[in-house]
């Protein structure tokens, strides 16, 4: 057969190196509670956490389309699991932290079956009415302190573990471990056939339809598992607070706004990008912080200019200039010299 | 029954209007297994509006569309594609952020529901038949226009269909190439595929076709012996419309 002499490879020599890279920083960031300080791992586990809902945002909104605003529901939503699921179960905040995961999953049910029938910038808009809708729901909770929210009590931290020391530790290695579970995720569910599939509605839905994709289930499953991952999240970022309220769990601003600008301005529509914007994005927070609303009008400036000079971000350029992908999702056909195996 | 058995797609009375243009007007036909019928009629006739219908991206408002027996009438675009139907764009809609070979495997993947080695097998061996082979690894959105036509025929043929609806492929071809999508398609059509073929250069289509139906104004208006419709006045006229356009 003639096509023998033609193979298929899902890998490259960029995509090996960039593995061998990826371990050793990651065997070094594993071990950041021997060498960094307090304050250097408390910021590094915000950054891992900022890079999972950056990389979950990107998965719906980059490739299904679902250009969502209101996110801030699953991550107030997970906050609240955690501190309910302790509080009043006595859950282990580990076991509270899957647990938020899983009821994170079954409230998104209801809310996409609502959602999922408003298109473009109506769906957008009703993913904030439903944050909204959250936000208030819980601060009529008078157990959880309504309006002006709750401390995780003593005794609930101190199970985590009993020096603070070693809770700081545990409390990094689960932000590092969410954020790689996060992208893991995210990478081989888009190397899958249904990543295949939701790849081909992120271009075109007519032709993806025509070539036997359900585009209305891809959808809904990306939403349904984005939504579980992003509660998981939201819980590890308040155990990471300690405290939580109804205005700082359902932050518009923190936990939507922010993860917008990190997508876009590292390149919405693949992988690398939300790595490389969350980079960016605390880089340019840690520099300029000190200036205060100087600040957010410099990331402000930041997302314009990039979106205007470069529409794919900051890795759509580097990937347009260099052909170099980091995470091959895609097939490259190679012409074999001899005969293939 | 045993005569639906035969039949791989019947249109019973399809009607579907915008408003007040009417792109299907109790349209009804039977397509045989293995058949290949041709379909020609001036622009604007509802010709892939009929498509539409027939695979399920519009649904009409009332009719029935019958696929291998079976009424599909309120089936969607994407459960069609899993049973066997495949098309082609006349207007070309690649993944444009995808290669060719990947949007090969699309089609391979979720419409014929093949699985790792044997869809890239497939993939590759229809990649060469219609000669995209040395663009492979090149973005859909970087592509010509005509190599974006042939990317239609391919994702369609990796669908492995059982019916194959192609919408005005051979525009804009060179007479070589031409002859070369012919034989291609005359080969599809000897492996027992059934074809539905929309076509505005008319000597390609009577090439393979068996049977010739006109549209116009979503109406059939002729059908039968491809020579013989072409003979006939009605035919003439629209045709020597169309001969301007195309």
């Amino acid at each position: 057969m003639t096509t023998s002499q033609y193979s298929v490879s899902r890998s490259s020599n960029a995509a090996r190196m960039a593995t061998v890279f990826g371990v050793i920083a990651l065997i070094i960031l594993i071990a950041a509670p021997y060498w960094a300080g307090r304050a250097d791992m408390r910021l590094m586990s915000e950054l891992f956490l900022y890079l999972a809902l950056a990389s979950l945002w990107n998965l719906m909104a980059g490739y299904a389309g679902l250009v969502s605003v209101g996110q801030q529901a699953y991550v107030g939503f997970g906050g609240y699991m955690l501190f309910a699921a302790t509080i009043f179960l006595g859950l282990h905040p580990m076991a509270a932290v899957a647990a938020a995961a899983l009821l994170g999953a079954l409230i998104a049910v209801p809310v996409a079956l609502l959602i999922f029938r408003l298109r473009g910038a109506y769906f957008a808009i009703g993913t904030w009415v439903m944050a909204e809708v959250f936000r208030l729901s819980f601060s009529q909770i008078s157990a959880l302190g309504g309006g002006s929210g709750t401390s995780l009590p003593v005794g609930i931290v101190r199970s985590i573990a009993a020096s603070r020391q070693s809770r700081e530790a545990i409390s990094y290695w689960l932000a590092l471990g969410a954020a790689i579970i996060v992208v893991l995720a995210v990478y081989l569910f888009l190397r899958s056939r249904r990543g295949l599939a939701l790849t081909a509605i992120r271009d075109n839905e007519l032709a993806a339809q025509s070539l036997g994709i359900d585009i209305w289930r891809t959808k809904f499953l990306v939403y349904i598992v984005t939504a579980a991952l992003t509660a998981m999240t939201g819980a590890l970022i308040f155990l990471q607070k300690l405290r939580i309220s109804p205005d700082a769990a359902f932050s518009v601003n923190d936990w939507t706004a922010f993860v917008i600008f990190i997508v876009v301005i590292g390149g919405i529509g693949t992988v690398e990008g939300p790595i490389i914007g969350t980079l960016i994005f605390f880089a340019l927070r840690e520099t300029l912080a000190d200036l205060g609303t100087i600040y957010l009008m410099v990331l402000g400036a930041v997302a314009i200019i990039v979106m205007l000079k470069a529409p794919k971000g900051l890795w759509g350029l580097i990937r347009d200039r260099f052909d170099l992908q980091l995470f091959p999702l895609g097939y490259r056909v190679k012409k074999d010299d001899k005969e293939g195996t | 029954m045993s005569a639906e058995a035969e039949m791989i797609l019947q249109l019973e009375n399809v009607q579907k209007a915008f408003g007040a243009v009417v792109v299907a007007d109790a349209l009804s036909y039977e397509v045989q297994k293995g058949e290949a019928l041709g379909v020609i009629g001036p622009n604007g006739a509802g010709k892939t509006s009929m498509f539409n219908l027939i695979t399920g991206t519009l649904r009409p408002d009332s009719g029935r569309v019958l696929y291998d027996g079976n009424d599909v009438t309120q089936q969607s675009a994407a459960r069609r594609s899993q049973s066997g139907m495949a098309r082609s764009f006349q207007v070309p809609q690649p993944f444009s952020g995808m290669t060719v070979f990947e949007n090969a495997m699309v089609a391979a993947t979720q419409s014929a529901g093949l699985r790792g080695r044997s869809a890239e097998e497939t993939c590759l061996e229809v990649i060469e038949q219609t000669e995209l082979m040395s663009k492979a690894n090149t973005l859909a959105g970087k592509l010509t226009l005509l190599d974006r036509k042939r990317l239609e025929l391919t994702r369609a043929l990796c669908a492995r269909p059982q019916l194959l609806l192609l919408d005005e492929i051979a525009g804009g071809l060179t007479e070589a190439e031409c002859a070369a999508l012919v034989k291609t398609i005359k080969n599809i059509h000897a492996s027992g595929v059934s074809i539905i073929w929309i076509e505005h250069v008319v000597h390609a289509l009577l090439a393979v076709v068996d049977r010739l139906i006109v549209i116009d104004f979503g109406k059939k208006i002729a059908e039968g012996e491809p020579h013989a419709i072409m003979q006939t006045p009605e035919v003439q006229e629209i045709y020597l419309g169309i001969e301007v356009d195309a």
